[in-house]
């Protein structure tokens, strides 16, 4: 006998219809997942009655442990047990050793540019170790709920970009887990506050989770959240409060073998369990032993204020950034959101308050209140609410566009668009009888082509030669709801066509996000510079270019040997001033060039036409302005 | 002809109506599909329609509509855990037969 549920009025699944779906946050520290059973979200527990899962990995001789079983490794077998890995997810090689102080598993030397944890089952990537947390999940869904679940919408932080989105997927994938939908955490958040059906307002979203850290502003709008912007800083969690305290504890006792793996492994816990005492009490004594020292301390709350102060006004700054974006006011915000177990540090609660001026929303477990999101959306999703209640709109982080001539960066999607989204942008051809043109789509807010990021490259090719600037290519650029990219180019003329799937290469971190969004402010002057000097080197090389073609074809029937000698003197003028990086004497050259050529230009004009008309009769003309030119 | 709920049933009603807020009780059907034939019908209640019948116990109103009566009286609603699984539970004196999962039944 199946066990019922209780639905909504008229809303009944028939038998063998029931849309079980879950939620899943997978977090940096934990992860969790939670199901709408009898109209109520819950997140589900373990057989224990656990409801967190650390997202802790352990590879034992014969098996695998997740979460506490594995935890208890974390001490005595650091270099196969895996905790943070969602730090490593969609990065390359090159960016793992940057942050590698926090790690304390071994990277194996691969081929791939995937980095891959070297344990005694095999190395593994990120991914793989990823779909062991969401497989026990899947497991412990499937027995709570009692059968298979429809699928899942697994939540991520909104800096993710499509390379880290895309591993998140395959993660799902290697699960065997259908995505519904991949949801920023912050979003999911004001979902689960019901912030959904309460007044139009405009909401920020702190999310200070394990490992990332995470500021949104959304607007809601009749029940509609838009996220206006997005901000962060994916390297910076509650991981970072536990190592500044542990590099105090380190200082104060001069503890001598921190960086042995089991060692920094200890001191991270200890601190860890400091930091979360010191939430309920004023001070709290800290004692490690290890095989070489021992020491005891206290720590109270002045001391973790000064300590972690400098971490959470990084986190401020990233929000005065996000307001800045999203064109708001801090007094203009009329809720903020607390999530991730970080915000119960009380030194958090009270900087933000006091940075937006408001008291934060603190009620649903900080821990749990995005799976509870990501699993009401997932009830959506499915189709078990009448119709679509939540309409959820997302911003992509980055904008992305294409390369054009002289290595500039048009774009075509601007960052903090709303996703899904669609957008078309024609391009033309640049030589004549050109019959193929390079797409090399990139992301990135910089106006060169080497300051951003490639994300893909493809080839239009075998549409008919035409004269510069005749052939009208269309480029398309479709970001899908799990800001996942399509780019397609079509020669209108023709028709012929190509696109591109971007799967992304994987290769670059939050912080580099983070990085190139700074760059691009800083660097906006600069850049603007750029852009105009190469747009004039690019239209000097143009005029050039025609101009050489021109005399090639009839320079000698229509000049005289002494005007031929003066067009390519202020030709030559053109041609060395070209590559200096004045963009003023260049404008000039190619006007001054243009000045000599037009005379010459007149009669290429008359020449053409003469040719064109050459045996037929004026009456065969029927505009009376054709006839004049033919006349003159 | 009566529905009854057990104690651990009525609870969890009772807790369910809190926190959905609003709703005057529970609906107990049946629909005739399913692979068996029929299949039970588990529901808030916002209005009651006055041909249902409304059966009072243990603090909660059960509505039930004539049709669906004739199959489910002396029903007793059970609320059950089985593993991490935990939800309700029909028995039901007249079903005789029951699919596989045992989602629908005959009776």
């Amino acid at each position: 006998m199946a066990l019922i549920q209780i639905a909504e009025p008229g809303e009944s699944t028939t038998a063998h219809q029931h849309r079980l779906a879950v939620g899943i946050d997978l977090g940096t520290t934990n992860s969790l997942v939670a199901s709408v059973r009898s109209g109520e979200v819950s997140t589900l527990p373990d057989s224990d009655g656990n409801h967190l899962l650390p997202s802790i990995v352990h590879y034992a001789e014969t098996d695998v442990h997740v979460g506490l079983s594995a935890q208890q490794y974390s001490v005595s077998d650091p270099l196969n047990t895996i905790i943070s890995v969602k730090r490593l997810m969609g990065h390359g090689v090159e960016d793992v050793s940057i942050e590698d102080a926090h790690y304390s598993y071994v990277f194996a030397e691969s081929e791939s540019s995937v980095p891959k944890i070297k344990t005694r089952s095999g190395d593994v990537s990120a991914v793989q170790v990823s779909a062991e947390i969401l497989k026990t999940l899947k497991k412990r869904a499937i027995e709570t709920l009692g059968d298979e679940f429809e699928g899942a919408v697994i939540t991520v932080p909104a800096y993710f970009d499509d390379a880290q989105r895309q591993a998140t997927k395959d993660a799902a994938k290697l699960a065997n887990i259908k995505v519904l939908r991949l949801l920023n955490e912050p979003t999911a958040a004001a979902v689960a506050y019901g912030l959904d059906t309460g007044n139009e307002g405009i909401i920020a979203v702190y999310d200070l989770g394990g490992g990332t850290f995470d500021i949104s502003i959304l607007r809601l709008n009749k029940g509609i959240f838009e996220v206006l912007a997005t901000g962060g800083n994916s390297s910076l969690g509650g991981d970072d409060f536990d190592y500044e305290i542990s590099q105090w504890i380190i200082a104060q006792s001069g503890i001598t073998n921190a960086d042995e793996p089991a060692v920094k492994r200890l001191l991270m816990q200890q601190a860890r369990i400091a930091k979360e005492s010191l939430a309920e009490k004023n001070s709290v004594e800290i004692s490690i032993n290890t095989d070489a020292d021992s020491w005891l301390g206290t720590l109270d709350r002045e001391q973790l204020t000064e300590l972690l102060t400098p971490l959470v006004k990084k986190t401020l700054m990233s929000c005065r950034r996000a307001l800045r974006d999203a064109e708001v006011e801090n007094e203009s915000i009329n809720e903020v959101v607390m999530v991730g177990g970080s915000t119960r540090t009380l030194i958090v609660r009270e900087m933000v308050a006091e940075f937006f001026e408001c008291q934060p929303l603190t009620s649903i477990n900080p821990d749990t209140v995005v799976a509870t999101g990501a699993a009401l959306q997932a009830d959506v999703l499915v189709g078990n609410k009448p119709d679509d209640e939540m309409l959820l709109l997302d911003v992509i982080p980055l904008s992305l566009g294409i390369e054009t001539m002289g290595g500039l960066v048009e774009k075509v999607i601007h960052r903090n668009t709303a996703i899904p989204v669609a957008k078309a942008q024609d391009f033309t051809t640049y030589k004549d009888g050109q019959t193929a043109m390079a797409v090399h789509v990139l992301q990135g807010d910089r106006e060169l082509v080497t300051d951003c990021r490639s994300l893909a490259r493809f080839e239009l090719r075998g549409f008919p030669p035409q004269v510069a600037g005749a052939a009208r290519i269309r480029v398309t650029f479709q970001v899908d709801a799990d800001g996942l990219l399509i780019v397609s180019a079509r020669e209108e003329n023709s028709g012929v066509e190509a696109s591109v799937d971007v799967k992304p290469s994987y290769g670059l971190s939050d912080n580099e996000i983070e990085n190139m969004l700074r760059d691009s402010m800083e660097h906006a002057e600069d850049d603007m510079h750029a852009r105009s000097l190469r747009e004039q080197q690019v239209e000097a090389d143009r005029v050039l270019e025609a101009l050489d073609s021109a005399l090639a074809t009839d320079g000698e029937q229509l000049l005289s040997q002494q005007e031929l000698d003066q067009i390519k003197t202020v030709q030559q003028v053109l041609v060395d001033v070209k590559n200096d990086a004045d963009i003023a004497k260049i404008e000039q050259s190619i006007k001054q060039l243009e000045k000599a050529c037009e005379d010459y230009v007149a009669r290429r004009m008359n020449s053409n036409i003469k040719s064109a008309m050459q045996g037929h009769l004026i009456e065969e003309y029927s505009s009376d302005a054709m006839s004049k030119e033919e006349e003159s | 002809m009566a529905i009854t709920l057990t104690e651990p049933a009525a609870e969890r009603v009772k807790a369910f109506l809190e926190s959905r807020g609003k709703g005057v009780g529970l609906r107990l059907g049946v629909k005739t599909m399913g692979c068996s034939g029929m299949s039970y019908v588990l529901e808030f209640v916002d209005d009651i329609n006055p041909e249902d019948e409304v059966f009072e116990h243990a603090g909660v109103k059960v509505i039930v509509d004539p049709k669906s009566l004739v199959y489910l009286d002396g029903t007793e609603l059970d609320y059950t855990k089985e593993g991490l699984n935990e939800g309700f539970k029909f028995n039901n004196p007249k079903e005789k037969a029951a699919c596989g999962c045992g989602e629908s039944f005959t009776v």
